[in-house]
């Protein structure tokens, strides 16, 4: 159990130091979201009507976009030989990856969504139905990637191979998000999606870290 | 137990081209400390102690339609030490992934102590140190905190402190790897086979970017490990001065008309 916090806080300490691989992600997720009322216009019904959905897409883009992170560079160094060959099954060492990657992504947008969501006109009191929901929904977002970026590794260009491998996987998390929304604006009905997005993460933490072990041991054979 | 503390190359189909080399093979020298060794020899052989031995037998290596080598058979007991050596891309690197469980023979199986990797490597995992030819070595982070970290996936203790010392790093210890040249980099992941103990070595061109003070280092780091019963499987095309190793010219067991 040592090394698998010992990969936590490494992979942690690596994504605080690198700088950028945060506020990458964030930055991506904002701008990605403050795009939108310049697009369809700053009208507050239409952007109310769509903004849970607009930040769900966002999120997903975003977090599609730094799962290259997740096992490239330790393929890259050879570090991943050493992961395979210590004691701690690859599955775990994958949660722990998946863990660190969530906490720097998942959390994070997360944390920033109420500020994103004033931008397109949610109302205050649909906000929690947001943040809960992308708190239960980006494990999976991370989860999933993690399968995408360990069957690309080695590929040409593996940030777009995984993300078309794994855009479509997102889609439950997606509509049971903002579904979630707008079920919570027709008055407490968030509670059943909100149930599926817990479920849906729940399968993934279980199956996940072994679909995306098997891909990294046949990249590294 | 004669016999026990030598390296031997047996090409495991007459006719293949190593036949000829089992003639050739240096003798390997008794050595002192050569007590250790049979002390542990002493133990049930299914134990995965110190004198357990590596035994491949009649290995094949497989690279996409490429057949790298084949009928390739080793055997390493405490204290030995193999030079593997070939031309580039003849196959030193795959027969080290090979023996870290990390590639899959084609044929022919790996043993350690007896038992077949195969069918449960994690033991046989916690008593090897693989060295790559890459470095695993993170820019952002410091020489310690690289070694803390890689000791600390192993079981056993940590002596980090010590590898730094015995690579000659203890002045950039605290420094960012990026800051590293090339073969401060590659005493620092020769440090890791200090940094936590295992008995058995593979090291992929182990010498690589070392300067002449580096590879005196790495002679000596190799014969104390191997005074202390350890072994040491090194790939290289540069002569090391390891003494009485047993040679192994890969190109012996490549297939004809292939590489």
């Amino acid at each position: 159990m040592a090394g698998f916090f010992a990969l936590v806080r490494r992979d942690l300490c690596l994504a605080w130091r690198q700088g950028g691989e945060i506020g990458l992600a964030v930055g991506f997720f904002v701008l990605a979201v403050v795009l939108f009322p310049f697009g369809v216009g700053p009208e507050p019904e239409l952007l109310r009507r769509v903004s849970a959905g607009i930040i769900w897409v966002a999120a997903l883009l975003a977090a599609v976009s730094s799962l290259d992170r997740l096992f490239a560079a330790d393929h890259a160094d050879g570090g991943l030989d050493l992961i395979a060959l210590s004691p701690l099954p690859l599955e775990v060492a994958v949660l722990a990856k998946c863990l660190a990657h969530w906490l720097t992504t998942g959390l994070a947008l997360t944390i920033v969504s109420p500020a994103l969501a004033v931008i397109v006109d949610m109302a205050s009191a649909d906000m929690p139905v947001l943040v809960l929901g992308l708190l239960l929904g980006t494990p999976a977002l991370t989860l999933i990637g993690a399968i995408g970026a360990a069957l690309t590794l080695g590929a040409r260009r593996p940030g777009v191979l995984s993300a078309l491998l794994v855009l479509p996987l997102y889609l439950p998390p997606l509509i049971f998000g903002a579904g979630a929304v707008e079920a919570g604006m027709g008055g407490g009905g968030a509670r059943a999606h909100l149930l599926l997005l817990g479920a849906f993460s729940l399968g993934a933490l279980v199956l996940a870290p072994i679909a995306a072990a098997a891909a990294l041991r046949d990249a590294l054979e | 137990m004669p016999g026990s503390r030598f390296c031997v190359v047996i090409p495991a189909k007459p006719g293949i081209q190593g036949e000829k080399r089992s003639g050739g093979l240096p003798d390997p020298r008794p050595r002192e400390g050569d007590e250790v060794g049979r002390a542990n020899l002493i133990g049930s052989s299914r134990d995965f102690d110190l004198s357990s031995e590596l035994v491949g037998e009649d290995l094949a290596c497989r690279r996409g339609e490429r057949l790298v080598f084949r009928g390739l058979s080793l055997r390493l007991a405490a204290g030995a030490a193999l030079v593997v050596t070939g031309a580039n891309g003849s196959g030193k690197s795959s027969l080290l992934r090979l023996l870290a469980t990390l590639l899959r023979p084609e044929t022919g199986r790996l043993l350690w102590g007896g038992s077949a990797i195969a069918a449960d490597p994690a033991p046989y995992r916690a008593v090897i140190h693989y060295l790559g030819h890459l470095d695993a070595i993170k820019p952002a982070l410091t020489p310690r905190e690289t070694l803390e970290f890689w000791a600390g996936q192993r079981v056993g203790r940590a002596a980090v402190g010590d590898a730094l010392t015995a690579l000659g790093l203890d002045r950039v210890a605290d420094w960012p790897c990026r800051w590293l040249s090339a073969g401060q980099r590659r005493r620092l992941a020769l440090a890791r086979l200090v940094a936590s103990p295992a008995p058995v070595w593979l090291l992929d061109e182990p010498a690589a970017a070392l300067d002449s003070d580096g590879e005196g280092r790495l002679v000596t780091l190799i014969s104390a490990h191997r005074a202390a019963g350890g072994r040491v499987v090194a790939a290289t095309h540069q002569p090391l001065a390891i003494e009485a190793a047993g040679t192994l010219a890969i190109g012996d067991y490549t297939p004809a008309g292939v590489g």
